[in-house]
C-alpha cells in the first residue's frame, strides 16, 4: 500500500510531532495528491461525521473536508454575504484545484451545510450527494432508514472503487477504524489524566491528521507517538482544566488552541467530534452496514447538530465537563454558525445554573490574531486561580 | 353590486378574515390555558394534529407578522438581551422573545406549546423545538423527512431508496400518533383524519391551479404580497373544510379574473419571479419598489417552499389515510427543500411558462436554509437562461439589515437594464 506520509518515521518525537503539524497546515494536501499520483481515488466528505469505513472498504481515500486557511477568492462569488468561513475554503479547495476528489458527500447538519451538495454538484462533474443521517434517532426504526442510506452510500461509492463493496472488505475496514477509535480515545485520556505531557495544539494536530490519511497510517503513527508523549519528560502543572466548546465543524487556528494550552490545560472538546463520534467498538461481523447504523445512533457521542431526547445539550456538556474533571468551560462558536451560536446560549445558561465558570467567545478559522482574546482568557484565568 | 365587485378581491379579504379568526382562536386556547401543537410551514402536519383539536401554532408565522407589524426590532432586541446572536434566525428570536413574554404578539396571545412537531426541512426547526425542550420542558418530536440527495435524484414510488424513506416517515407517523393521544387526552380517529385529509386534497388541488392560473397576462395575483396572504390561509387552515372552502373560492375568483382579462392593481410591463424570502420588516415598501415600475411577480420559490411543497398538488389516498400521508409528506417536504436547493430546474421552467423578463434573487441575513445557496443558483441559472437577474441581500426581519435607499437604487438599475436589453432585442429585431 503506498505510504502517503512517512515524514515522521525515525525522527525524534518533538520533530515528528513537528511533521505532522506541518501535514495539518499545508493547504496543498500533500497525502491527498500522494494517493491519487499512485492511481487512488477519493472520496470527499463535509463535517460532522461520515461511515468512512463505506469508502475505505472500496479502497478509496476518504478525505475530511472541513475547511482551510485558504483565501476563498473562487469561492466567494458562489455565496452570499452571511455565512460562516468554512463552506466557503471548502469550496474553495475544489475551485482552486488544491484538492482532485471523486465524490463529495455532506450532511444536512445546519442548513448552511445542506446547501453545500448543491453548489458543489453545479461546479464540479462528479457525484455529490446529501447523506441524510437521521435527525430522528428516537425513532424505533431509525437503524433501520440508516443502514439503508449506508447501503445507498456504498452503491454510489462501487463504480468509483470498480468493484462490489462486501461484507468482509467492510468488516476489515471497521476493525481498522475500531482500532483508530481505540487509539484517539487512548489520547485523549491522556490529555484528561496527564495535559501536562502534551499540549492543547499537540492533541489536536495528532487527531486531526486522521481525517487526511488512510487509518492504518494514522493507527500506526498513534501506536508509535503515544508511548512516547507518555514518557517523555515533563512536570505537573497547575493550570486551570477547562473542557472547550464548539469545535464540531469550523475549526479554529491551531494558533488559536496553542494559545488556549498556554493559559490552561485543555483536558477535553469537541473538537472534530466527527472523527470521535463512535465511543466504542462496532461489531464488525455479521451486517457491517447494520452495525454502523446502531453505532452511529446508539454507541455515540453529541453535538449540536443531532437531536436525540436521550441527549439533552445542557446536561451532556456538564457530563463532559464531569467525565474530564474540568473546572472550566470555553464555550466558543465559530462566527455565523447557526446551531453554534444557538447552543452557546444553552451552554452558557446551563453553566451559570450549575455554578461552573466559563469563557465566551467566537471564533473564525482565518484568524491570524489572538492578542485580545489573549489577554480576555488569561484574565478569566487568573479571576479562577485567585478566586 | 357586480359580478367583477363581488368576486374580484373577495380572496384578499377573506384571507384577512379567517387569518384574524384564527388568531382569535388561538388567543381563546391561551386563555383557556391550553396547550397547543407547535409546527412549522414545512410539514407541519396540521392534517394530523388537526383531528386530536389541538390548537396549532405556526412560530413561523407569528414572527414575520412582528416584522410586518414593525415591532420585531423589540422582540430580537430582548432576544438578544436573553444571550442569542444577532447572527442567528431572527424568527427564533422573535418566538423566544414572544415565549418570554407568555405568548404575547400584537395579533393576540399564542397558547404554550404542548408538543412540538418539526421536520428537517429547515435544521434550525430541530434547534428551536430544543428551546421548547428547555423552557417549558415540551416534547419535542422530530420528523424526518429525508430529501432528494442530489439534484435530479428523485426517485418515486417502487424504487428501493423512496420505498425505504416511505417506511422511515410512516414508522414515524405511528410514533407520533401516540404522543398526541397522550398530550391531547384524545384517541386517533382514522375517519376524522380521512375527513381532514379530504380538505388537504381539495385545498392543494386548488394551490396547484392557483399557481398555474398566474401563466395568464396579466397575472391575476402578485406572488409575493398577495401570494403571503394565500400561503397563510394555506398553512393555518391546512385540512379544515374552511380551509378548503377558501381556496375553491379564490380559484373562482383567479378564474375570473382571466376570463375577463382583470390583473393585479400594478400595470404590468415586466414579469417577475422572486426566489427567497420577503423583506418583512419593509413589506409594501418593498413591493412597490417593482410595482412602481410596473413589475409585478408572477411567481416565486417561496410560494412552493412555503407551502410545504402544496404546489404538487399531492393528492392524499382516503382509502390508506396513514400510508398515503407518509407518502404525501414525503414528497411534498421533498419538493419543498428542493425548491430551495436545487431550483435552477425549477427556475429554469418558471421563466419559460410565465413568460418571465427577471429573476430577483433576495437572500436574507437571518435563513440560510433558503439564502445560502442562491448565488452560485443565480450563477447556474444565468448559464441557462438568457435571462435578467437581480441579486439583493436584506433580511425577514431585522431592519439594521434592510437599507431601503440602497435596495432603490440596485432595483432602479435593474429596470433600466431590463428596458434597455428590451430595446436592445427590437432593435436586432427590426434589423432582421
Amino acid at each position: 500500500m503506498t505510504t502517503l506520509f512517512a515524514e515522521w518515521r525515525d525522527r525524534p518525537l518533538d520533530d515528528a510531532l513537528a511533521a505532522c503539524r506541518d501535514l495539518l497546515d499545508d493547504d496543498r494536501f500533500p497525502t491527498v495528491r500522494r494517493w491519487r499520483e499512485a492511481g487512488g481515488k477519493v472520496i470527499g466528505h463535509f463535517q460532522v461525521y461520515f461511515p468512512e469505513e463505506i469508502a475505505h472498504a472500496g479502497g478509496l481515500l476518504p478525505f475530511k473536508v472541513r475547511g482551510a486557511a485558504v483565501e476563498p477568492t473562487r469561492a466567494e462569488s458562489h455565496f452570499g454575504s452571511y455565512l460562516c468561513s468554512i463552506l466557503k475554503t471548502s469550496l474553495e479547495l475544489t475551485l482552486s484545484g488544491r484538492v482532485e476528489l471523486e465524490a463529495f458527500f455532506t450532511h444536512p447538519i445546519c442548513d448552511a451545510a445542506r446547501n453545500l451538495a448543491a453548489v458543489w454538484g453545479r461546479n464540479t462533474p462528479y457525484p455529490c450527494q446529501i447523506v441524510y443521517l437521521p435527525q430522528n434517532a428516537n425513532s424505533a426504526h431509525a437503524a433501520e432508514y440508516l443502514r439503508h442510506e449506508y447501503d445507498r452510500v456504498r452503491r454510489v461509492l462501487e463504480p468509483i472503487a470498480g468493484r462490489a463493496i462486501g461484507e468482509a472488505d467492510l468488516a476489515a475496514s471497521i476493525a481498522v477504524y475500531n482500532e483508530n477509535r481505540a487509539l484517539i480515545r487512548e489520547l485523549y485520556a491522556l490529555k484528561r489524566d496527564a495535559p501536562w505531557q502534551l499540549g492543547a495544539d499537540e492533541a489536536y494536530v495528532l487527531t486531526a491528521i486522521g481525517g487526511l490519511l488512510r487509518r492504518e497510517e494514522h493507527n500506526e503513527i498513534l501506536r508509535a507517538l503515544l508511548p512516547q508523549i507518555r514518557g517523555r519528560p515533563a512536570k505537573a502543572r497547575d493550570r486551570i482544566r477547562v473542557v472547550f466548546e464548539g469545535g464540531f465543524c469550523e475549526q479554529p487556528p491551531l494558533d488559536l488552541i496553542r494559545m488556549i494550552g498556554r493559559s490552561c490545560h485543555v483536558v477535553d472538546d469537541d473538537l472534530l467530534i466527527g472523527l470521535r463520534w463512535i465511543v466504542s467498538d462496532v461489531v464488525p461481523d455479521g451486517d457491517p452496514l447494520g452495525s454502523l447504523a446502531v453505532a452511529y445512533l446508539e454507541q455515540s457521542s453529541h453535538s449540536p447538530v443531532q437531536h436525540d431526547a436521550r441527549k439533552p445539550k445542557g446536561p451532556m456538556l456538564l457530563e463532559r465537563i464531569r467525565a474530564a474533571r474540568a473546572q472550566a468551560a470555553i464555550v466558543t462558536a465559530a462566527k455565523m454558525c447557526e446551531p453554534g451560536l444557538e447552543e452557546q446560549v444553552v451552554h452558557t445558561r446551563t453553566l451559570d445554573e450549575a455554578g461552573i465558570p466559563y469563557f465566551v467567545s467566537e471564533f473564525e478559522e482565518n484568524m491570524t490574531s489572538f492578542e485580545q482574546l489573549e489577554i480576555q482568557l488569561e484574565t478569566f484565568v487568573e479571576n479562577l486561580l485567585f478566586e | 353590486m357586480t359580478a367583477t365587485a363581488e368576486i374580484v378581491g373577495r380572496g384578499n379579504s377573506d384571507g384577512a378574515r379567517l387569518f384574524r379568526e384564527w388568531f382569535a382562536d388561538l388567543t381563546a386556547a391561551a386563555a383557556e390555558g391550553r396547550g397547543a401543537a407547535y409546527v412549522f410551514v414545512m410539514g407541519s402536519l396540521a392534517e394530523l394534529l388537526r383531528t386530536f383539536d389541538l390548537p396549532i401554532v405556526f412560530p413561523e408565522i407569528n414572527s414575520l407578522q412582528t416584522a410586518v407589524r414593525r415591532v420585531a426590532h423589540e422582540y430580537l432586541a430582548e432576544a438578544e438581551d436573553y444571550g442569542y446572536s444577532p447572527d442567528i434566525c431572527g424568527y427564533v428570536k422573535a418566538d423566544v422573545a414572544t415565549q418570554l413574554r407568555g405568548g404575547a404578539l400584537p395579533m393576540g396571545r399564542i397558547p404554550k406549546p404542548a408538543v412540538s412537531v418539526l421536520t428537517n426541512a429547515c435544521n434550525t426547526y430541530i434547534k428551536w423545538g430544543e428551546i421548547w425542550e428547555r423552557m417549558h420542558g415540551t416534547p419535542a418530536f422530530v420528523l424526518d423527512v429525508p430529501g432528494s440527495r442530489a439534484a435530479g435524484l428523485r426517485p418515486g414510488p417502487g424504487d428501493a431508496d423512496f420505498e425505504g424513506d416511505r417506511r422511515y416517515v410512516l414508522a414515524q407517523l405511528r410514533e407520533l400518533i401516540p404522543v398526541l393521544e397522550r398530550v391531547s387526552g384524545q384517541r386517533f380517529d382514522v375517519d376524522r383524519l380521512r375527513e381532514s385529509l379530504r380538505h388537504a386534497n381539495t385545498m392543494s388541488r386548488a394551490w396547484q391551479r392557483l399557481l398555474e392560473l398566474n401563466r395568464s397576462r396579466p397575472s391575476v395575483f402578485n406572488a409575493l404580497s398577495d401570494g403571503t396572504i394565500f400561503l397563510g390561509v394555506a398553512n393555518a387552515l391546512r385540512g379544515s373544510a374552511a380551509g378548503a372552502a377558501y381556496f375553491e373560492d379564490l380559484v373562482e375568483e383567479m378564474e375570473y379574473k382571466v376570463a375577463h382579462g382583470i390583473g393585479t392593481l400594478t400595470e404590468e410591463k415586466w414579469r417577475l419571479v422572486f426566489v427567497g424570502v420577503p423583506c418583512y420588516p419593509i413589506f409594501r415598501r418593498f413591493n412597490e419598489l417593482f410595482g412602481e415600475w410596473g413589475g409585478t411577480f408572477v411567481n416565486s420559490t417561496y410560494l412552493w417552499f412555503a407551502s410545504g411543497g402544496t404546489n404538487l398538488g399531492y393528492q392524499y389516498d382516503l382509502a390508506h389515510p396513514l400510508e398515503s400521508l407518509a407518502e404525501g409528506l414525503l414528497v411534498s417536504v421533498r419538493d419543498a427543500m428542493d425548491s430551495m436547493f436545487f431550483q435552477t430546474g425549477i427556475l429554469a421552467d418558471m421563466i419559460d411558462a410565465f413568460h418571465v423578463d427577471g429573476v430577483v434573487f433576495h437572500p436574507i441575513k437571518s435563513c440560510r436554509t433558503v439564502s445560502t445557496g442562491l448565488a452560485d443558483n443565480r450563477r447556474a441559472l444565468m448559464e441557462q437562461r438568457d435571462v435578467a437577474t437581480l441579486f439583493i441581500e436584506s433580511d425577514m426581519m431585522d431592519r439594521r439589515v434592510v437599507s431601503e435607499a440602497q435596495l432603490k437604487n440596485r432595483v432602479d438599475a435593474f429596470f433600466e437594464g431590463l428596458a434597455a436589453r428590451k430595446a436592445s432585442a427590437a432593435l436586432a429585431q427590426s434589423r432582421r
